[in-house]
């Protein structure tokens, strides 16, 4: 089976997928609405720097998005046996696992790239090529974090759950609201197990709000996430079909 | 038309008006390996073979050592009650679950480790129809289509050609979710289609289907058969094993307790010809009277009205019928010579009772 096999149905249900599912007002609202009514929130209780907000902001929703329908690609369409579909096509479990892994990032990509777009075109940032590797890399952590945590669960109500857990931890604690560096040192050290840590210090230099010291290292932890969570849900998907 | 064209290089269907091979055992056969390539060639061999294949769940041993082998072109079924490990042995030959033990081949290719290869030619009906409940019926077609790499132009003809075999034409464009269960497993079956497989495994086709839209079903799957597609399907209803395949074999609890054409099982129950009686209204005398003119053979009532004379000599017990008849004044309105049904041969053969396989499911 070659490579071109492999693509077409990644891209056959990533397609179908964002028809049926993300495309839709719950997946918006949740991926988008969200983030930016909650950013808002924050603001108004306490007026002040909305500007150091907004990488915050775009990697919320980056988060919020990317892993908004997931618990519907995998675990409904497990329980209605039409995921039995996709495993009965010539691709494989993992090239399964990894289409649902990008259809994530691709939505969460649709979004965060226009809350982005709005962002530097109405705010006083300047957006420079920093953005661009930093929000792919997270979109793909988040995506594949969501992913292997829906196959450790039977039901959407487990995984919706057992996604909520990841999501507001790290909103907490990553820096989103309350910087990093304003927080005791173990949070300080908690903070740097988690992937939106890295996308929010990305982003800071990617929004040239913040000096890029850390820039790379952000992306290498990125792409470490990406790749652990990648192959531990794979792993556990094919598993499952044991 | 409609119908999925005989793919090249595969061999005409030798199973219903070739000559009929008689089922070979695992020691007649040839080697795995010389049949498989044989099978590559494209010469007419084994599309399915299975030898001690076996899946255990913890505890549970749901198929336990089975071995059968399917020719190509033929109509196999796999007959067995609730339980019986049927969605389990396609599961294990579709590549969804990996065997405990043993080894199968599927069109040649050793399972699970060629599994890849089988996919492409293989299409599958699951137990449940599992279409997508967003997609409307041509979406689903066209979805199918593109996860097997049907190239674009020939993904809508060949979408277009099965919603007309499938009588769906109409409903081309509703979602699935608002399709009747028989139009549901329709379109599930025509979902297998899109690529035109060579071999399709069907798990309880017609499970849940009203008598209409099971036999259009049936009619389906036996032109799917005459067009050369392997068939290999599930199914209890042991009346459907009987009119549908050319050979089943009977699973009951993960074992394989009898194989053959629904004609040499039924042979093995015969012995006895069986009469059957059907007066206008229940005579009380008539049994009895036709008990003593027949010492040679067993009368039962099964129902009020109705009698049943086993064994004996056939002439005899006629002409013994019309004397009782004259004698009691019983008016006899029908009179049948009864074959033995497949039902009879599954109680023989497993000593269980057949309306096990009657029961509906209640998952
Ligand atoms: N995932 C599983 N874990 C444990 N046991 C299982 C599993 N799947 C099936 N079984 C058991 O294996 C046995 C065979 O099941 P299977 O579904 O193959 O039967 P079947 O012949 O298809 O029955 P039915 O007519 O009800 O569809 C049953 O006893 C079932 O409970
Ligand atoms: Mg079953």
């Amino acid at each position: 089976m070659s490579l071109r096999d492999h693509l077409r149905g990644i891209w056959a249900i990533v397609e179908k997928d964002m028809r049926t599912y993300y495309l839709k007002p719950p997946a918006v609202s949740w991926g988008v609405v969200f983030p930016v009514a909650w950013i808002l929130a924050f603001y108004l209780r306490n007026p002040g720097d909305f500007v150091g907000l907004l990488p915050g902001l775009v990697t919320m929703t980056a988060l919020f998005s990317s892993t908004a329908a997931e618990a519907v690609v995998i675990n409904f369409e497990l329980r209605l046996g039409s995921l039995e579909r996709l495993l009965l096509a010539p691709i494989g479990p993992g090239t399964v696992f990894l289409a649902k892994v990008l259809g994530g990032a691709f939505f969460g990509l649709l979004m965060s790239g226009t809350v982005l777009l709005f962002t530097i075109t109405t705010m006083p940032v300047s957006a420079n090529a920093r953005v661009f590797p930093v929000l792919f890399l997270s979109l793909l952590a988040f995506a594949s974090l969501g992913a292997m945590l829906c196959i450790l669960v039977r039901e959407v109500f487990e995984a919706q759950t057992l996604l909520n857990l990841p999501r507001f931890v790290m909103v907490f604690l990553s820096g989103v609201v309350y910087p990093i560096s304003a927080m005791p040192t173990p949070l300080r050290v908690l903070a740097r197990f988690f992937p939106l840590t890295y996308s929010v210090e990305g982003l800071q230099a990617g929004l040239s709000l913040s000096q890029p010291n850390t820039y790379s290292l952000d992306l290498l932890a990125l792409s470490g996430f990406t790749v652990a969570f990648l192959l531990i849900g794979m792993r556990r998907f094919s598993a499952r079909f044991k | 038309m409609g119908y999925p064209a005989v793919p090249p290089g595969s061999p005409t269907n030798l199973g219903r008006n070739g000559p009929r091979v008689k089922e070979a055992s695992p020691n007649e056969a040839p080697e795995l390996g010389a049949v498989d390539t044989m099978l590559k060639r494209g010469k007419m061999e084994w599309a399915i073979r299975v030898e001690g294949l076996t899946k255990a769940y913890r505890d549970l041993v749901a198929v336990d050592h089975i071995s059968f082998q399917v020719r190509e072109g033929e109509l196999f079924g796999l007959l067995g009650p609730n339980g019986a490990g049927k969605t389990t042995t396609i599961r294990l030959l579709t590549g969804l679950l990996q065997p405990s033990a043993g080894r199968a081949s599927v069109l040649g290719y050793q399972v699970p480790s060629e599994i890849v290869q089988v996919k492409k030619k293989i299409g599958v009906v699951p137990e449940q129809s599992n279409v997508y409940e967003e997609l409307t019926v041509i979406e689903n077609l066209l979805f199918m289509g593109r996860l097997y790499g049907v190239p674009r132009r020939k993904r809508r003809e060949r979408a277009e050609e099965l919603v007309e075999t499938f009588r769906l034409a109409q409903r081309k464009k509703s979602p699935a979710r608002s399709l009747s269960r028989g139009m549901r497993r329709a379109l599930t079956v025509a979902c297998a289609l899109m690529h035109n497989p060579r071999l399709l495994f069907l798990d309880e086709p017609t499970a849940g289907l009203d008598v209409a839209a099971a036999r259009a079903l049936r009619d389906l799957i036996q032109g799917l058969h005459r067009q050369g597609v392997t068939v290999f399907l599930t199914t209890h209803y042991l009346e459907e094993a009987d009119l549908l395949c050319e050979r089943v074999a009977i699973l009951v609890r993960g074992r394989i307790a009898a194989s053959g054409s629904p004609a040499e099982l039924k042979k093995a129950t015969q012995g006895e010809p069986v009469i059957e009686v059907r007066l206008e209204k229940p005579v009380a005398r008539f049994q009895n009277s036709l008990s003593l003119r027949l010492p040679g053979a067993l009368t039962t009532a099964p129902n009020p009205g109705v009698l049943r004379i086993v064994g004996g000599d056939p002439a005899q017990a006629l002409e013994a019928l019309f004397s009782s008849a004259r004698e009691t004044g019983a008016r006899i309105v029908a009179v049948n010579t009864l074959q033995p049904t497949l039902e009879e041969a599954f109680l023989k053969i497993t000593g269980l009772s057949p309306t096990i396989m009657a029961k509906e499911k209640t998952r």
